[in-house]
C-alpha cells in the first residue's frame, strides 16, 4: 500500500511540472509489458482487495468493490487479454478509471502486475500500429510510443472497457 | 432588458396545478354543504391566481377562461350570488377544462378552443350575461395635442400615499418640454408648518407630441387625492369628434394593430419556449424550509463531532483509558448523526399521502352520483408522509381499491336501508406510520365481499378442487389470484381486466404487501404495507459459498430446516420439496449463480421459502446471518443488470453484498439448470 | 440600488416580480402573505414594497393599512398587484394608504418601468 500511496504523489508531482501541450499517460506491467493509459482518466490507485464476485459474469469480471459508496466493478486484464493467471502479490493493484460509454461515463477498475510510471509523451511520438486484428489487446491499442528505449503500449480504455462490449459478452455466454 | 420569463413557467404548472387541487377540493366541500367561507376565498384566490399568471406568462386562453370563472367566484365571495348547487358543478366542471388547458399548454400541444368557449359560454350564461358589457370601453380621449396645461393641486394627504410630486415632474417632464409654476399660498406660517403635509400647488405647461393617457397614466394614483385639471392647448381644442369619424386617429390605430399581432407571434414563440423547457424539464419536490434547516443543523453536529475526532488524529500522542473512552463517545456520536442525517435526506422526497388522497373526494362525488349511491368519503392520516416515487406508483392500485369499494362494496341505499343500515355508506381512507412502513387502510360499511360466490368461482377456474375446503382467509387470499374478478358484470366503474392480481403484483413490486379482512354486511378492509422509501429495504442476511446475498424480508413467506423425507425428484432433475399440500422447487443458488459449493447435501440443510407473484420456490442456503435494513445501490450505475440480482448493498464492514431479486430467481430456476450448465471456474482471488 | 419587499401567494409571480427586479439591481426580499410580509418589514426598512391583494391570512389590503401605521413606513410607495377586473379594489387599495397599483398582466419591463416611477 505503502509503494501504491508513493506512486500517487509522483503522479501528483509530474501532473504539476508537466503544463506543457503533452499528453500524460500512467503506465503499468502487464506480463514484462509496458502499458499506458490516460491519465486525466486515471481517477486513483489502490492495492489489490477482496472483491464480491459478480454472478454468471466472464471470468475476467473479478467483481464488484465498494469505492467510497460506489459499487465500481472490476476487471482483470490479464483475464480480459488472455494471458497466463498470475498469483496476485503485494505490487498488484487496482487503476480506477473513468470510462466513457455511449452516454454515460462509469467507473471501472483494472488489476495489473504492478504501476510502472508516468511519462509525457508527445503527439508525433506516437505510431499508429498495424492491427493484425486477431484480439482484443490489437484492437483496444491505440498507439505505441517509445520512451527511453522503451517501448509503451497505449490503450484505448473506453475500447477496453465499455460496458455494453462486456455486457454483449456475456450476453453471448447465457 | 430581456427576462426570459419562461423559466417561471414549470413553476406556475405547479403551482397551478395545486391551486386546482385546492379549489376542487373546496368546491366538493360546499357541495357537501359547507357554509366556511373561507372555502369560497380560497376558490376564489386559486382562480386569481391562476389567471394572473396565465396572464403574466403569456397563456392568454387561459388567462382569459379563468377570467370568467373569477368573475363569477367574486359575486360569490361578495355574497351578491348565491353558491348553488347548478354553479358548483358549472365550477368543478371549468376545474377540468382549466386543468386540461394548463396540461395542453405544460406539453405545447393544441387545445380545443371550442371545449373551453362551451365551457365559458354555460359559465357566461350563469352570469346573466352581465360580462356582455365590454371591459374596454374606455372614456380616455387617445388623441395626441401639442400642448396640455394641468392645474395639479394636491390635497394635504398627498405624501401620506408614498406618492411624490417631484417624482411625478420628473416623469412628465420625461414626456415632452415642460414649465413649472408653484403655488405657495397655502403654505402656513412655520409654527404650524406640518412637514408631512403638502401646501403646495403646481400650474404645470407640457408641450410635444403627447396623448391625454400618457398623462392620465402618471396622475391616476393621485386620483381623488387632489385637484386635478388637464387641459389640451392650441388649436384642435374644440373639436371631439365621434371616434368613427377621427381620422387623425387612424395611425394610432395601426399600431395598436400591429402590437397585438405581435402578441400573438410572441405568443407562439413563448409556446415553442415552453415546450423546449418541458423537454428538459427535471421532475421537481416542493421541500419545507423545515426540513432543510433540520438537515442544515446535523450537518452542523456532524461537523462538531468531525472535529472531535479529527483532534484525536492530531494531537494525541499515545491512547489511554480515558482517551479510548472518549473515542468511543466521539464515534457513537458519528454514528448517531450519520443516521439522524441519512434519514432527514430521506425524507426530502417524503411529501404527505394527502397529495395521493386528495383526487379521492371528487372520484367519490362523481361515482356516487354515476352509481345513484350514497356514500361519505372519510379521510384521516392524510399528513402521513411517504417516498414521492412510492406515491406515484400506489397512486393507481389506491383509485382501483377505492373505485372497487364504491362500485361492489357499498350497497344501494334501498339495499342498505332493507339490513337496517344507514342508507349513506362510508369509505374510509386512513394512513399512519408502523416502523419504517406506512400503513394504508381502505375500508368500507358495505356488503363485504361474497365469499361463497368467490369459493364457486375458483372452483370453476380450477384454482380451488372440488373437495377442498378453504378457511374464510385463505377464500379471501383468493381475489388476488391472477384473472379473477368478482364483479358479476364488467362496469365500466371498476373497469375492466384489471384485476386485484395486479393491484397486489404493483404493491408487491414496491416492496409491499396487501391484506383483506371482511365481514358480510359489516363491510370490508384493505390494508397496504409499504416500505417509506425505495431506497432502502429490510433484508434477510444469508450466506451462500463463503458469500453473503440479501433476500428482501417481503418476499419470504418462512424458512425450514429440510426434512430429506420431503424432497422428490421429479423427472430425476427437479428437486421439489413438499411443504404441507404445495410442492415447492428447491433452487441451488450455488448452481444458479456458478459459486464453488461448499455443501451440496440436503440434510439439515436450511431452506428459505420465497414467493413472487404468487410462485414459491425454496433456496436453499448455508446459513443465516441476521436482518438489517440495507440502502440499494443500483448494479446498472457501472456496470449493468444482471439477471438474478436487484442490485446491491454494502455491509458495515465496508464489502459489497448482492441483492437477491426472487422473481429473476424464479425465472432463472424455470429454465433448469440444463439450460444454464454449472461452469465452475477458478478465480483469481 | 433600492431594498424592495415583493409579497405574493404565487411562487411564479413572486419569482417573476423578485427576478426581474434582482436583474435590474435591486435587492429583493420575498414574503408569500401579508402576515409574513408585516413581519419582515418591522425588522427591515424597504424602500418599497409590492404586493398582490388577494393573499392567505392577510391580504395586500390589511397589509398595507399595517404599513402604513407604521412610523418607517409612512411615505414608503407601497404598490398592488392588481388584475384589471377589480377596479373597486383599486380604490379600497388607495384608501387604505396605496400608492399605486400594477396591473395583471405585466411584463419585466412594465415592472421595472412601474417601480422606476417611485423610486427617487
Amino acid at each position: 500500500m505503502k509503494a501504491v500511496q508513493e506512486e500517487q504523489e509522483v503522479i501528483t508531482a509530474t501532473t504539476q511540472i508537466g503544463m506543457t501541450d503533452d499528453n500524460q499517460y500512467l503506465t503499468f506491467m502487464l506480463a514484462g509489458e509496458e502499458y499506458g493509459v490516460d491519465i486525466l482518466r486515471v481517477q486513483e490507485i489502490k492495492g489489490w482487495d477482496k472483491v464480491t464476485p459478480i454472478p454468471n459474469t466472464p471470468d475476467y469480471m473479478q467483481g464488484v468493490i465498494n469505492l467510497r459508496g460506489a459499487i465500481v466493478p472490476i476487471v482483470d486484464l490479464r483475464s480480459r487479454f488472455c494471458m497466463e493467471k498470475l498469483e496476485y502479490g503485494p505490487t498488484t493493484v487496482v487503476i480506477v478509471l473513468r470510462v466513457r460509454g455511449e452516454d454515460n461515463e462509469c467507473i471501472m477498475g483494472i488489476v495489473v502486475d504492478a504501476v510502472s510510471d508516468v511519462y509525457n509523451i508527445q503527439e508525433e511520438d506516437l505510431r499508429q500500429i498495424q492491427s493484425n486484428g486477431n484480439s482484443l489487446v490489437a484492437e483496444s491499442v491505440s498507439s505505441i510510443a517509445t520512451v527511453q528505449e522503451k517501448m509503451v503500449i497505449l490503450l484505448d480504455i473506453d475500447h477496453l472497457l465499455n460496458s455494453r462490449e462486456l455486457a454483449d459478452i456475456n450476453g453471448a455466454l447465457d | 432588458m430581456s427576462i426570459d420569463i419562461s423559466q417561471f413557467h414549470q413553476v406556475f404548472f405547479e403551482e397551478s396545478f395545486e391551486g386546482l387541487d385546492l379549489m376542487e377540493s373546496a368546491l366538493l366541500g360546499l357541495s357537501q354543504g359547507s357554509d366556511d367561507p373561507e372555502l369560497i376565498h380560497l376558490i376564489f384566490r386559486a382562480a386569481h391566481s391562476i389567471k394572473g399568471g396565465s396572464g403574466t406568462f403569456g397563456f392568454t386562453a387561459i388567462a382569459s377562461f379563468t377570467h370568467v370563472m373569477e368573475t363569477l367566484l367574486d359575486e360569490m365571495r361578495e355574497g351578491e350570488r348565491s353558491v348553488s348547487k347548478p354553479a358548483l358543478t358549472l365550477l368543478l366542471q371549468s376545474g377540468d377544462v382549466l386543468r386540461d388547458m394548463l396540461e395542453a399548454a405544460r406539453d405545447g400541444r393544441e387545445f380545443d378552443p371550442d371545449r373551453a368557449a362551451t365551457m365559458q359560454a354555460q359559465l357566461e350564461g350563469l352570469l346573466d350575461g352581465e360580462v356582455g358589457r365590454s371591459p374596454v370601453s374606455s372614456q380616455t380621449e387617445a388623441d395626441s395635442r401639442s400642448a396640455w396645461r394641468i392645474q395639479f393641486r394636491p390635497y394635504p394627504d398627498l405624501l401620506k400615499t408614498g406618492n411624490d410630486p417631484v417624482r411625478m415632474f420628473r416623469e412628465l417632464a420625461a414626456l415632452g418640454e415642460m414649465t413649472v409654476e408653484v403655488d405657495t399660498s397655502a403654505v402656513p406660517r412655520a409654527e404650524v408648518y406640518d412637514a408631512e403635509t403638502c401646501y403646495l400647488a403646481w400650474t404645470i405647461t407640457l408641450s410635444g407630441d403627447i396623448s391625454r393617457e400618457q398623462i392620465d397614466e402618471i396622475f391616476e394614483w393621485v386620483d381623488g387625492d387632489c385637484d386635478l385639471v388637464v387641459e389640451a392647448l392650441g388649436a384642435r381644442q374644440e373639436s371631439p369628434l365621434p371616434q368613427s369619424a377621427d381620422t387623425p386617429k387612424a395611425p394610432a390605430a395601426a399600431p395598436l394593430a400591429g402590437g397585438s399581432d405581435e402578441d400573438r407571434r410572441s405568443g407562439d414563440d413563448r409556446r415553442k419556449t415552453d415546450r423546449r423547457t418541458t423537454a428538459a424539464a427535471d421532475t421537481s419536490i416542493r421541500v419545507s424550509i423545515n426540513k432543510i434547516d433540520e438537515i442544515i443543523n446535523m450537518v452542523g453536529e456532524l461537523v462538531i463531532t468531525q472535529s472531535m475526532l479529527g483532534q484525536f488524529g492530531t494531537e494525541v500522542e499515545e491512547f489511554d483509558s480515558g482517551m479510548i473512552e472518549k473515542l468511543r463517545d466521539g464515534l457513537s456520536q458519528l454514528e448517531r448523526n450519520t443516521r439522524d442525517l441519512q434519514e432527514s435526506v430521506m425524507r426530502i422526497r417524503m411529501l404527505p399521502i394527502s397529495f395521493s388522497f386528495n383526487r379521492f373526494p371528487r372520484l367519490v362525488h362523481d361515482l356516487s352520483a354515476k352509481l345513484g349511491k350514497k356514500i361519505d368519503l372519510k379521510i384521516s392520516g392524510e399528513s402521513t408522509e411517504l417516498d414521492k416515487t412510492v406515491m406515484e406508483k400506489i397512486g393507481d392500485p389506491l383509485v382501483h381499491l377505492v373505485r372497487n369499494s364504491l362500485d361492489h362494496g357499498i350497497e344501494m341505499p334501498d339495499e342498505r336501508a332493507a339490513k337496517g343500515k344507514p342508507e349513506t355508506g362510508v369509505v374510509h381512507l386512513n394512513a399512519y406510520h408502523q416502523g419504517g412502513h406506512i400503513i394504508i387502510e381502505i375500508s368500507d360499511d358495505g356488503g363485504g365481499l361474497p365469499t361463497d360466490k368467490i369459493l364457486s368461482k375458483a372452483r370453476q377456474r380450477g384454482l380451488v378442487g372440488e373437495g377442498e375446503t378453504l378457511s374464510h382467509e385463505e377464500t379471501l387470499q383468493l381475489i388476488f389470484e391472477p384473472g379473477f374478478s368478482t364483479a358479476e358484470t364488467v362496469s365500466d366503474v371498476s373497469g375492466r381486466g384489471v384485476g386485484m392480481d395486479v393491484v397486489r403484483r404493483n404493491i408487491k413490486d414496491l416492496g409491499g404487501s396487501i391484506e383483506v379482512r371482511s365481514e358480510r354486511d359489516q363491510g370490508s378492509k384493505f390494508t397496504i404495507r409499504l416500505p417509506l422509501t425505495l431506497a432502502i429495504l429490510d433484508g434477510q442476511l444469508l450466506k451462500v459459498s463463503d458469500e453473503i446475498f440479501i433476500i428482501p424480508l417481503v418476499s419470504i413467506v418462512e424458512s425450514l430446516q429440510i426434512d430429506v423425507n420431503k424432497v422428490n425428484a421429479i423427472a430425476g432433475s427437479v428437486e421439489m420439496y413438499r411443504l404441507r399440500d404445495d410442492y415447492v422447487p428447491i433452487v441451488r443458488l450455488y448452481e444458479l449463480f456458478d459459486l464453488q459449493p461448499s455443501n451440496t447435501s440436503l440434510q439439515d440443510a436450511l431452506l428459505v421459502i420465497v414467493e413472487h407473484d404468487g410462485r414459491k420456490v425454496g433456496i436453499l442456503v448455508d446459513e443465516l446471518l441476521g436482518q438489517q435494513q440495507v440502502v440499494i445501490k443500483s448494479l446498472e450505475t457501472n456496470f449493468r443488470r444482471v439477471a438474478g440480482l436487484s442490485g446491491a448493498t454494502i455491509l458495515g464492514d465496508g464489502m459489497v453484498a448482492l441483492i437477491l431479486d426472487v422473481g429473476g430467481l424464479i425465472s432463472m430456476s424455470n429454465r433448469g439448470p440444463a439450460s444454464q450448465p454449472p461452469r465452475n471456474r477458478e478465480r483469481a482471488a | 440600488m433600492a431594498t424592495i419587499l415583493a409579497v405574493d401567494d404565487s411562487n411564479s409571480m413572486r419569482q417573476m416580480v423578485s427576478f426581474t427586479l434582482k436583474q435590474a439591481g435591486h435587492e429583493v426580499t420575498e414574503a408569500a402573505d401579508g402576515a409574513q410580509a408585516l413581519e419582515l418589514a418591522k425588522k427591515a426598512k424597504f424602500s418599497l414594497v409590492i404586493s398582490d391583494v388577494n393573499m392567505p391570512k392577510m391580504d395586500g389590503i390589511t397589509l398595507i393599512k399595517q404599513l402604513r401605521t407604521l412610523p418607517a413606513y409612512k411615505f414608503t410607495p407601497l404598490l398592488m398587484l392588481t388584475t384589471e377586473s377589480s377596479a373597486d379594489k383599486k380604490q379600497e387599495g388607495k384608501s387604505a394608504g396605496a400608492t399605486g397599483w400594477i396591473v395583471k398582466p405585466f411584463n419585466p419591463d412594465q415592472l421595472l418601468a412601474t417601480v422606476k416611477r417611485v423610486l427617487g
